[in-house]
């Protein structure tokens, strides 16, 4: 106070002398250059940021599209069920000669003598052998199409897709390339009498796994995916929050909190592929749940995800102003009152955003997955989070090992799919904390 | 026929402060933050419906004194309080007295305004509704209004009682703070500072509150404004260095202080 007074008493003198040279031009050219540098580093990543998505989009779009091909299936009772004894045993149905259906239209839309089996041979080749599995289930769900003539858009084999879609280079020798002359000739032939047509590929989104591109999709890894965010996201919530609770609110500050304060950050800098070690070795081998399945791969991906939620939960909690404890403690609320009532609802935007960044991490891991033998090859949906299944980027790792052109479109349309999965649930991230958030 | 009681009440309250019996008394309380002793065996005592005044300078002791009368000093692990403060006899740091109970009724108002990020109307009824004072809609309707009321906030925010309270401004935020504290009907309100984040009106409404507020509720205010104690309190206590120097009817306290320090610190010596 006294400082203030006498500093207002004596009059404000300008120092007489020119000021000293302290290099103005100098810090502003830093300043310049500190900008230069910051703008570079932004332009960098944006840079690599692009090359990363023109190369995904660039080769996966065309996973989008799939050939196919539509003919009129003739359902001949005399090849599908020759002694007439579906309706004693259909069974029957299951086991009957589907591929001579799809020879048979084949070979009368294309005009090849039948007795030429090197042509029909070639002929076939062109349609996916999915198609026996596509007609038997039409016969199957219905069997009154027996005796009838349906027009089925069958499914290109993939090599033919990849030609159609112009992947494949039709100018090399004949000898080393995956598709002959004459079965270009009869694409033509097929793409004249509009038989064969590239239409939207519903197939990606949900068939299972396959050793043909053609019937090859994301489906089944999904579902498996899916089961696994749930268990994280039942498990690794409330677990992290009320861990994070205690420890940010309740537990002593002393050397035994502090060491395992430490341990989390650290936990949360583990490789994975250690967790799949761990996984493995107590899920599987101790507790005997089965290989495989989506349990054991979402008991995992909680373990990896409680450090990331843990952390963010407690910084979310530190950021809540201590005024507001003490106005709630103030009030003659309890501890758990202040926190329930007052300081968690103030936290969990950033509780939410945690435990979503937490979500999306671990619905990209891969290596923990590998080690619990979720690198598996499955056709059906699992029906439950105990039978094997797998997971989309593992679905992903298993294409990038396939070496048909087919299975590399798909690699990048898988990878597109799952990078849509994981804006979506960032920008979810984005719109709870905006939605959530209070200002005081 | 109630102004006359109030009028009677104040001037009886002022004619003979000695004689006005003690709400709290302080008995020998220290207070040490790890090793480090923040209060020195200080003697002091909170007359019932009086405004006491705690000045002094920066780092005294007088906050760490106010929140010993709370026991908000409980919240932070490393502080211990030793001696002995009663509340109408009955020791507050007894094992057996229960912390939310003694916060009901001694309330407290912050240095910065801290209303909850809820609506004005939730503001007001959370502390009824964790004590069960209130309990249907109608009483607390009742609540709100009669503590805004007493607040002097009421005319201001009747029609926006479900708007955020944190929308307001600074000064109407602290005496929703102060309309919050008082709606748990304590019977001692701890005041830290409450003008110190306000301008000079909204400061005025609040000392004019709180000489209000005294005809019913026991105050004890830290302040760093000397006009301020001198305005709005009965009794002062001067803190200096954790210890108590002086207390004495604030008439006194500024005219003639018994106390070479004190009158040091009020003519801006030292401070």
């Amino acid at each position: 106070m006294t400082e203030i007074a006498s500093s207002s008493s004596s009059a404000y003198a300008r120092p007489s002398a020119t000021r000293r040279d302290i290099g103005i031009k100098r810090r502003y050219a830093a300043e310049r250059r500190f900008r230069a540098y910051g703008m570079a580093a932004i332009l960098t990543g944006l840079f690599f940021l692009f090359v990363l998505l023109w190369t995904v989009i660039s080769n996966g779009y065309t996973a989008f599209q799939q050939t196919t091909v539509t003919l009129p299936i003739e359902f001949a009772e005399k090849i599908i069920d020759p002694k007439n004894e579906r309706a004693a045993n259909p069974s029957k149905l299951m086991s009957a000669n589907y591929p001579l259906l799809v020879r048979d239209a084949l070979v009368k839309a294309l005009g090849i003598d039948p007795a030429n089996r090197a042509d029909v041979k070639k002929a076939t080749d062109m349609i996916s052998a999915s198609a026996r599995t596509q007609l038997r289930d039409i016969v199957v769900a219905n069997p009154a199409v027996i005796g009838t003539t349906v027009n089925v858009p069958l499914l290109a084999e993939g090599n033919i897709d990849s030609a159609n879609k112009g992947q494949i280079d039709l100018t090399v020798e004949e000898s080393k390339r995956k598709v002959n002359d004459q079965q270009i000739g009869w694409m033509k032939t097929l793409t004249d009498s509009g038989a064969m047509t590239k239409n939207f590929n519903t197939g990606i989104f949900t068939f299972g796994a396959s050793s043909r591109p053609e019937a090859a999709g994301i489906g089944v890894a999904a579902l498996g995916s899916l089961y696994m965010m749930l268990i994280v996201l039942a498990l690794a919530l409330p677990i992290g929050v009320a861990a994070s609770i205690y420890l940010e609110e309740f537990a002593p500050k002393n050397r035994l909190t502090d060491l395992i304060e430490v341990n989390i950050n650290n936990l949360a800098a583990v490789p994975s592929i250690v967790y799949g070690l761990l996984g493995l070795s107590i899920f599987i081998n101790f507790a005997g749940m089965p290989r495989s399945a989506a349990l054991v791969g979402g008991l995992v991906l909680t373990l990896m995800t409680l450090p990331t939620i843990i952390i963010a939960t407690r910084a979310a909690l530190k950021a809540v102003p201590p005024s507001i404890r003490s106005a709630a403690l103030g009030l003659g609320a309890s501890k758990m009152q202040t926190i329930f009532h007052h300081v968690l609802p103030l936290a969990m935007p950033g509780v939410l955003t945690g435990t979503i960044i937490g979500l999306a991490h671990a619905l990209g891991e891969t290596a923990p997955l590998l080690l619990i033998g979720m690198v598996a090859f499955v056709v059906d949906y699992p029906g439950s989070p105990m039978e094997p299944s797998t997971a989309l980027p593992v679905q992903i790792y298993m294409w990038a090992n396939e070496a048909e052109r087919a299975f590399v479109e798909r690699t990048s349309g898988a990878i597109m799919i799952l990078l849509i999965f994981l804006v979506v649930m960032n920008l979810g991230a984005i719109l709870l904390r905006r939605r959530f958030e209070r200002r005081w | 026929m109630n102004m006359m009681s109030e009028a009677a009440v104040e001037k009886a309250l002022d004619q003979k402060m000695n004689t006005v019996p003690f709400k709290m008394i302080g008995k020998d309380v220290s207070v040490y933050y790890g090793e480090k002793r923040a209060l020195f065996d200080v003697n002091l005592n909170v007359r019932e419906n009086t405004v006491t005044a705690l000045i002094g300078p920066s780092g005294c002791g007088k906050s760490t004194f106010l929140r010993t009368l709370n026991r908000m000093n409980d919240t932070i692990d490393s502080c211990r309080v030793t001696g002995k403060i009663t509340l109408d006899e009955g020791d507050i740091y007894d094992p057996s007295i229960d912390v939310v109970e003694l916060r009901a009724r001694v309330g407290m108002v912050f240095q910065k305004p801290n209303p909850f990020p809820k609506s004005i109307y939730e503001n007001v009824t959370y502390g009824p509704k964790i004590h069960g004072l209130a309990r249907t809609k109608a009483e607390l309707d009742q609540v709100v209004e009669s503590s805004l009321q007493k607040a002097g906030l009421w005319n201001e925010v009747k029609d926006r009682l479900h708007e955020s309270g944190t929308g307001l401004s600074g000064g109407q935020q602290q005496r929703l703070c102060i309309a919050r504290a008082v709606a748990v009907s304590p019977e001692v309100i701890l005041m830290d500072e409450p003008c110190s984040a306000l301008d000079p009106i909204a400061t005025a409404k609040v000392e004019e509150l709180i000489h209000e507020l005294r005809t019913n509720f026991t105050i004890v205010i830290v302040t760093h404004s000397m006009q301020q104690a001198a305005r709005v309190s009965q009794r002062t206590a001067m803190f200096h260095l954790g210890n108590l120097v002086e207390e004495n009817d604030t008439d006194k306290m500024f005219t003639n202080p018994d106390d070479q320090r004190t009158q040091d610190y009020i003519m801006g010596r030292f401070g």
